[in-house]
């Protein structure tokens, strides 16, 4: 039986768990507003600093969606996906690594332009190993990445799957995910 | 079980434009590696596969040169569009039947607009994947919304297998997977900066290996589940896994390359003893080689005959899985194992069975692998049906 157990929306500032406001600071600027979330949940994670912008909406939106939700000891790392798709690639931070071309090209800017970068992230921080895809698209087409999801948890060994929609360019970022999980008959 | 099968397929590399053309270069053992002077590029040289401009002439005049629409295409697309045409030549799989997907590999696409336009939301527009995509399935007349794979150095495996997965899902009975990517200042200097870049052609697996080649190509296969299209090799299984561990550097034991190896054989029913040829990722990182050598010898596959081919396309990024894969399986169907071009020394703690020269022999099945930043890895298995 597989059902969605959690979601996280970030969206004009203001982040939903569930569908009850959990965070906001309405009149931030986007990377003011990832700081901020970032204290509210009282983490001492120094990657973070490091990431950019993307990443930090996706690792963000990932810490609430997994936060009382998610219990880690019930899955090993194999039995953890994570399938996510966005608009605008890593186009934001392909802009910022390309100003620094003109002087010393960065190399840990550089990492970051590619979308999928976020996934490693997101696997780091909860050692997810299982399988991953990232896809982009104009808009979140929900029934492709859902029956993908549910694909890889019938046929490819997954039992719980973080999937949705993380975009940002400029300061427009967006995140909507979601936590599938498979349960075992419980009690 | 659904099976699918290779329909047709196409590489275009600075090696030929035919999947033919390109095999029949790599028997002779040539590289399209080269060493290249351009300042625009780079202040050093490097050595790179890159087409030449004659090539772009070519490719811009090709069959569909009294096309006054091609003119609106960039080389990343015109590339695109060369590959895919090549391969549904003869494929019977038209794009336009509602059963057909488009799926796109790359991982940068467009991106060397972004080194000469001005800054703005049109510039936005024109860079991004989807617009790319959704420019190449009008040209084509795909009817579905393409889909498009950015999945880092796995983005060409993770297309095989998004296409075999939305297949057997019963969503589509024919899939188009292209893949391509350009090598612009962008690319170069982001590996230069991770000081990435081999001084000379690569050397994969080589004890004195320091570094990749980049390379520019693009591919395409078209897969089905109707076996009166199949050209008589399947796309057996596959599976990706990520190593939870660092962003650029590999994992330290290839236990997660190793797991995605072993599920993908799983997938295809088959044990480490059924492969015969194994197309690895073999970049010629120190630590790249060393994590995948590992990989394969927790799988039980270190007696399989083992190749690279970045010594002679370079890392084709987004194209890569492709290219290789198709190169892969023209190795099975005319029974050739190709060596690992740049390959002297082992360097690598072993062992592997590292191929040194070109061996005529029966070949059943094979094993394809990636991984790419992010800590992502993925294994395909293909074989003859």
């Amino acid at each position: 039986m597989q059902s969605v157990t959690a979601n996280c929306v970030i969206r004009d500032r203001a982040v939903l768990k569930n569908g009850e406001t959990f965070f906001e600071n309405k009149r931030a600027g986007l990377g003011e507003f990832l700081l901020a979330l970032y204290q509210y949940l009282g983490l001492n994670y120094p990657r973070f600093y490091k990431m950019d912008a993307l990443s930090k909406l996706g690792w963000l939106a990932t810490e609430v969606l997994l936060k009382d939700s998610f219990k880690a000891e019930d899955y090993k790392p194999e039995d953890v996906g994570i399938v996510l798709a966005n608009a605008n690639s890593s186009f934001d931070t392909d802009i910022k690594y390309f100003e620094t071309v003109k002087e010393i090209p960065s190399p840990s800017l550089f990492v970051y332009t590619l979308p999928s970068i976020m996934i490693g992230e997101i696997c780091i921080r909860n050692n997810f190993k299982g399988e991953s895809a990232f896809f982009v698209s104009q808009r979140y087409d929900a029934d492709f990445v859902e029956q993908y999801v549910r694909g890889l948890m019938d046929e490819n060994g997954l039992r719980a799957c973080i999937f949705g929609w993380v975009d940002l360019l400029g300061e427009a970022g967006e995140a909507e995910i979601f936590l599938l999980e498979k349960k075992m008959g419980s009690a | 079980m659904t099976d699918i099968f290779i329909v047709s397929d196409n590489i275009l590399s600075p090696l030929g434009v035919t999947t033919a053309e390109n095999f029949s270069q790599l028997r002779l053992g040539v590289s399209g590696v080269r060493r290249h002077e351009d300042a625009a590029m780079s202040v050093e040289p490097f050595y790179a596969a890159l087409f030449d401009r004659e090539h772009f002439k070519q490719v811009g005049s090709g069959p569909q040169s009294s096309d006054a629409s091609l003119d609106k295409f960039t080389k990343f697309e015109l590339l695109l569009i060369a590959s895919i045409t090549d391969a549904l030549r003869n494929s019977g799989i038209a794009a336009i039947d509602s059963k057909t997907i488009f799926i796109l590999s790359t991982t940068k696409g467009n991106i060397s607009l972004l080194e000469t336009g001005a800054n703005d939301p049109a510039l936005a527009d024109r860079v991004s994947l989807h617009g790319s995509a959704r420019r190449l399935a009008e040209y084509f007349g795909f009817v579905n919304r393409p889909v498009v794979v950015s999945n880092a150095c796995i983005s060409g495996i993770v297309a095989m297998l998004t296409a075999r997965r939305l297949i057997r899902s019963g969503q589509y009975e024919h899939a188009v997977v292209a893949g391509a990517d350009m090598i612009t200042k962008f690319i170069l200097s982001g590996f230069q900066a991770f000081q990435a870049v081999s001084a000379g052609p690569c050397k994969p697996f080589d004890k004195t290996r320091d570094g990749i080649n980049l390379g520019e190509g693009a591919a395409s296969v078209i897969l089905s589940s109707n076996a009166k299209y199949s050209s008589g090799i399947k796309l057996m299984g596959g599976s990706v896994s990520n190593d939870a561990n660092h962003l650029s550097a590999p994992s330290r034991t290839g236990e997660e390359l190793s797991y995605a190896i072993t599920r993908s054989l799983e997938e295809a029913h088959l044990s480490a003893a059924d492969i015969d040829l194994i197309s690895a990722h073999g970049t010629a990182t120190v630590y790249n080689d060393e994590m995948e050598a590992r990989a394969i010898s927790l799988a039980h596959l270190s007696s399989v005959p083992l190749n690279s081919l970045k010594g002679y396309y370079g890392h084709t990024l987004g194209a890569a899985g492709l290219i290789e894969s198709i190169a892969t399986l023209q190795s099975l169907r005319e029974g050739i194992v190709l060596p690992s071009l740049g390959f002297s020394e082992m360097g690598v703690s072993g062992p592997l069975n590292i191929c040194t020269e070109l061996l005529s022999t029966p070949l059943k099945t094979c094993l394809k692998t990636a991984s790419g930043f992010g800590g992502c890895n993925a294994a395909l298995v293909l074989g003859k049906s």
